[in-house]
């Protein structure tokens, strides 16, 4: 059996479609992918995102251990309070997860893992101790709800204990800030302003009600994959693998080659690739017309006629943009090609241009609605 | 568990047929179809006048998330085919056995609508596919 967040109980009340994701039953949607999309938008939505895990990493050398195993660099939060996105990277340069990382306390950093590469990245984190003086922690006592929307800092702070809902409203992006078991961060994955909130499993399901009542809407996994995608964001797994570097992931500024003597893991990879040249490059594309891009269809040069076999780029991850009314997509193709592509869509090539995300930034589309 | 009205026919892929009386028949995807699909975003319908064979993929519903064949219940040629659904595709998932309805066929053969399943035998598919 699947495993269950929870707030399993609320998503079965409230009528959720599961659905089995990375090992866990989850919320694919309540009803209308599109409208949960609206939603956040144009005012807030709930995501439960307890499957994801969230790892203590602890100790006086939790700061230097983090600085080795990450690409992004810790020192760049070295005040309390502050997060980072960063790689965590194999020998190769390929990326092993994208994560998040706060700054909690002095010595006491968290970072948040994806559901499908969380016993990897434990296993990986764990061999990579050594002789540093850290511990790393699964926190599996702990829920995790995203808020996310124009309205979703309003809407959240009315809920929190207010000593933390001061707190939680004066957070710059990119910060948070910790009561007890309770942290709020200034982060998300939608390209909207808003929280993410890790708490108590026990607390979880008062929360979510107490949101629920203020107007936030409940948000399934399926409006969360359009969402990121109109942000430009990439989904580990699909975006980037094991077998892919930050380099060719769209993910460069992200990986911290300065100061020259942090010795990451992955850095010398990475290096090699630079010097060598970075032969493919990840892009945004809109598609012309009617259709819908997705993940696995090729891409190929406009014009160059290549079979599908042949065609040397592919959409990492397409779906039609709610925001927008078209289908876009992330797609991998040669860093030479900057000119329009075609894509494969069931059995016909069809137009795309390439942009550079975001498509869709605080609700607002950022691409020419040519 | 979703509608199935007893007065159509169905498909085991999920089309409903009803027969106008005429010697045409309307074709849709049933409310089970629309609800396993998730909102639809784009639907591609055939011109009028097409001729098509029983099995035959003639038009095409795509969701956020995928795109499915939809195919012809028996032989015959396109009668109609509702434009509204260009504009607005989530008729069909708002209305699927009315407003949301796909494209009218004139059939060859009125004896073939007797191979369609009736309302209680698709409900068994479903049931199995709900469970």
């Amino acid at each position: 059996m699947a495993d269950r967040t929870p707030l399993h109980d609320e998503h079965v009340a409230l009528d959720a479609r599961l659905v089995d994701f990375a090992g866990w039953d989850m919320p694919i949607d309540y009803g209308s992918q599109i409208a949960e999309h609206k939603a956040v938008r144009d005012n807030a939505g709930m995501f439960d995102v307890s499957h994801m895990a969230v790892a203590d990493i602890t100790g006086d050398d939790a700061r230097e251990f983090l600085r080795r195993v990450m690409a992004n660099d810790v020192a760049r939060i070295d005040e309390v309070g502050r997060a980072l996105y960063t790689c965590m990277l194999n020998t190769r340069g390929g990326v092993i997860d994208d994560l998040i990382v706060y700054h909690l306390a002095e010595g006491h950093y968290r970072a948040v893992l994806n559901a499908a590469t969380t016993n990897k990245d434990l296993a990986w984190l764990h061999g990579q101790i050594g002789t540093y003086r850290v511990a790393v922690e699964h926190r599996s006592d702990l829920a995790i709800v995203a808020v996310q929307g124009p309205r979703a800092r309003e809407l959240t702070t009315k809920v929190l204990d207010t000593g933390l809902a001061e707190a939680a409203f004066r957070l710059k992006p990119f910060s948070a800030t910790t009561e007890g078991d309770v942290s709020v961060g200034r982060t998300g994955y939608t390209g909207e302003d808003g929280f993410e909130i890790v708490m108590p499993a026990g607390d979880a399901a008062a929360f979510w009600r107490a949101l629920k009542s203020t107007g936030v809407a409940p948000v399934g996994l399926g409006a969360r994959d359009t969402l990121r995608l109109e942000a430009g964001l990439n989904l580990y797994g699909q975006d980037m693998d094991e077998d892919t570097t930050p380099l060719e992931s769209g993910l460069a500024w992200t990986v911290a080659f300065e100061p020259a003597e942090r010795e990451f893991v992955g850095r010398e990879a990475l290096e090699h690739a630079r010097a060598a040249g970075v032969t493919m490059q990840r892009v945004g594309l809109v598609l012309e017309g009617r259709g819908v891009m997705r993940h696995g269809a090729k891409v190929r040069a406009a014009g160059s006629n290549v079979a599908a076999a042949d065609a040397a780029g592919e959409v990492t991850s397409g779906s039609y943009a709610p925001t927008l009314s078209r289908s876009i997509g992330l797609a991998r193709i040669p860093s030479d090609w900057d000119d329009g592509v075609e894509v494969a869509i069931r059995d016909k090539w069809l137009p795309a241009r390439l942009v550079t995300p975001p498509f869709v930034r605080n609700g607002k589309s950022r691409i020419d609605d040519a | 568990m979703s509608d199935v009205p007893k007065e159509l026919s169905y498909t085991k892929t999920h089309e409903w047929i009803g027969n106008d009386g005429d010697g045409t028949i309307t074709v849709g995807i049933t409310d089970h179809a629309q609800a396993s699909l998730g909102d639809l975003v784009f639907v591609e319908l055939p011109e009028a006048g097409k001729k098509v064979g029983a099995g035959d993929a003639v038009a095409v519903v795509e969701s956020v998330k995928a795109a499915s064949d939809i195919y012809a219940p028996v032989a015959g040629e396109v009668a109609e085919v509702n434009e509204q659904l260009e504009d607005a595709p989530e008729l069909v998932n708002e209305d699927p056995f009315g407003e949301g309805w796909l494209f009218k066929m004139q059939v060859d053969d009125a004896d073939a609508l007797d191979t369609l399943l009736d309302a209680d035998t698709y409900e068994g598919i479903v049931e199995d596919e709900e469970d």
